[in-house]
């Protein structure tokens, strides 16, 4: 995998510009099983005994809540963590930190709204100050903390490490901000609505696509992330060509002002403050 | 590493006792905020009084944000945070000596603050006990985690933009902990207080220790 994706940002390194298979199969897969769930969760299933058809989002909002939390948070923390590590130091765990953030934001927004639209009906109110809807949109806001982080420039390693040790902060403060909120919400009200429990007494064929639900979301996830990641690679490629392209001109400014094989010296060392 | 962190504690503490920004700037604005929340809550007593450990802490928090501003503006100058860096000091008396005197910064802070709530919103701390061991553990977490930040977006150009967008949701139990905390502090209901500090315990103690690691690392890549 880190062969094909060529994890280094050589500037001589050849990079590969499509779409490696197993990532296109894996998008394949998760788009049908996407379809199935649709049509499982829409058309299948019958409407619960308490809930009626509002039932029917919860085959998706726990899958996405999943993704969100634990898929892209967990490999984020992980990738981070890596990249500090010396041993395991690389730029392959920085860019897979950095894509899984981004993907678990987008997650995190649909939870947000997922649950809003669920909320809507179920509760009578877009928002409520519940643990759940509180924590996450804590964790959307630590998640563009860092994606804002990340977005100002600096040199590749500088960035990576800065970036490494604000995801693990995140990963540290996530648990924290959850209990805060749970006890804070908890110790005003009784039990929470939200109980992901519950729903694994579904029968048939709601268990089916609820299971289902959670196998297309992972692989839309494991995607995205795979192209995200690509995405990063090609945008580091770009900015060495840039880098190469910008030196190349400088090199020639040179062969202007002075005879051949007497100038470049003096230009190369000015390139540093303009690259 | 103690003696380190009460070089650097005491130097970040001289350079604060002689410019005064935290007297005249930091504090102002701590009473500013008390004052435009209450503006925004309304003129009535009871809903103001029941606000009033929120809107202290609220304060506390922002005044926290312009505190690790102010720590990080001091290494700031040219050359500076090489100094510091060259100078042979180990980083965990960096961070430690940075974090105390912040620390003590924000404890001054509170005291004062603390009459000003008093005096504006005419409430009563009955477990002071209760009151103080909150306050001692926030500012310890608050400042532990300020200066990890602050060493996060030292020497960015977008630096006084981004941190409070960094810092203030890690904040945020802090600002539960401690405002729950102290209103079971002016409530009198020692018990449900001190759940609350089951909380501040482990985040303090959590940024203590990550700071005394981490703080070497991020140096390293500001």
């Amino acid at each position: 995998m880190s062969a094909t994706l060529a994890p280094q940002s050589s500037s001589t390194e050849s990079v590969r510009t499509s779409t490696p298979r197993w990532l296109s199969v894996i998008g394949i897969l998760g788009v049908i099983a996407m379809a199935f769930t649709v049509w499982l969760g829409l058309w299948i299933t019958p409407p619960d005994v308490t809930q009626g058809n509002l039932a029917r989002l919860l085959y998706i909002h726990p899958p996405i809540a999943t993704v969100a939390l634990y898929w892209a948070g967990g490999v984020a923390a992980l990738a981070s963590l890596l990249y500090l590590w010396p041993r395991t130091r690389s730029f392959f765990w920085d860019r897979l930190a950095a894509s899984a953030v981004e993907v678990g934001a987008v997650f995190s927004a649909l939870t947000l709204v997922t649950g809003s639209l669920w909320g809507r009906p179920a509760w009578g109110t877009w928002w409520t100050w519940d643990a759940r809807l509180t924590s996450t949109a804590l964790l959307l806001l630590l998640e563009i903390g860092y994606m804002a982080l990340r977005r100002v420039p600096a040199e590749p390693a500088i960035r990576a490490r800065r970036c490494a040790v604000a995801a693990l902060l995140v990963a540290i403060d996530v648990p924290i901000v959850h209990f805060s909120v749970n006890w804070w919400n908890t110790l005003h009200q009784g039990g929470t609505f939200l109980d992901p429990g519950f729903k694994l007494h579904a029968h048939g064929s709601m268990l089916w696509t609820f299971l289902l639900g959670f196998i297309a979301f992972t692989l839309i996830f494991v995607w995205l992330l795979g192209m995200r990641y690509r995405i990063e690679v090609l945008q580091d490629h770009v900015g060495d060509q840039e880098l190469e392209v910008t030196l190349a001109e400088r090199w020639h400014e040179g062969d202007e002002l002075a005879p051949v094989g007497a100038g470049p010296v003096g230009v190369d060392s000015d390139d540093g403050g303009a690259a | 590493m103690w003696r380190d962190a009460l070089l650097v504690a005491g130097k970040d503490l001289r350079i604060e006792a002689r410019s005064r920004v935290g007297l005249w700037q930091v504090l102002p604005f701590a009473f500013l905020v008390l004052i435009l929340l209450a503006f925004a809550i309304g003129p009535d007593d009871a809903p103001l009084r029941h606000a009033a450990p929120g809107i202290f802490w609220i304060a506390v928090l922002f005044s926290t944000v312009l505190a690790i501003q102010r720590s990080v503006a001091i290494e700031s100058g040219e050359g500076t945070r090489d100094g510091l860096r060259l100078s042979g000091i180990d980083p965990a008396g960096i961070f430690l000596g940075k974090a105390a005197s912040i620390g003590l910064q924000l404890a001054v802070l509170q005291i004062v603050l603390w009459a000003g709530v008093t005096f504006l919103f005419d409430v009563r701390v009955h477990v002071v006990w209760l009151a103080i061991t909150a306050s001692v553990l926030a500012t310890v977490g608050l400042s532990c985690a300020g200066v990890l930040y602050g060493a996060l977006s030292a020497g960015l150009s977008v630096r006084d933009t981004l941190l409070p967008l960094l810092v203030l949701p890690v904040l945020a139990p802090v600002l539960l902990a401690g405002t729950k905390a102290w209103q079971a502090a002016l409530a009198g209901n020692a018990s449900a207080g001190t759940e609350w500090l089951r909380l501040l315990i482990p985040f303090s103690l959590i940024y203590l220790v990550v700071g005394i690691v981490l703080y070497g690392p991020l140096q390293e890549s500001a």
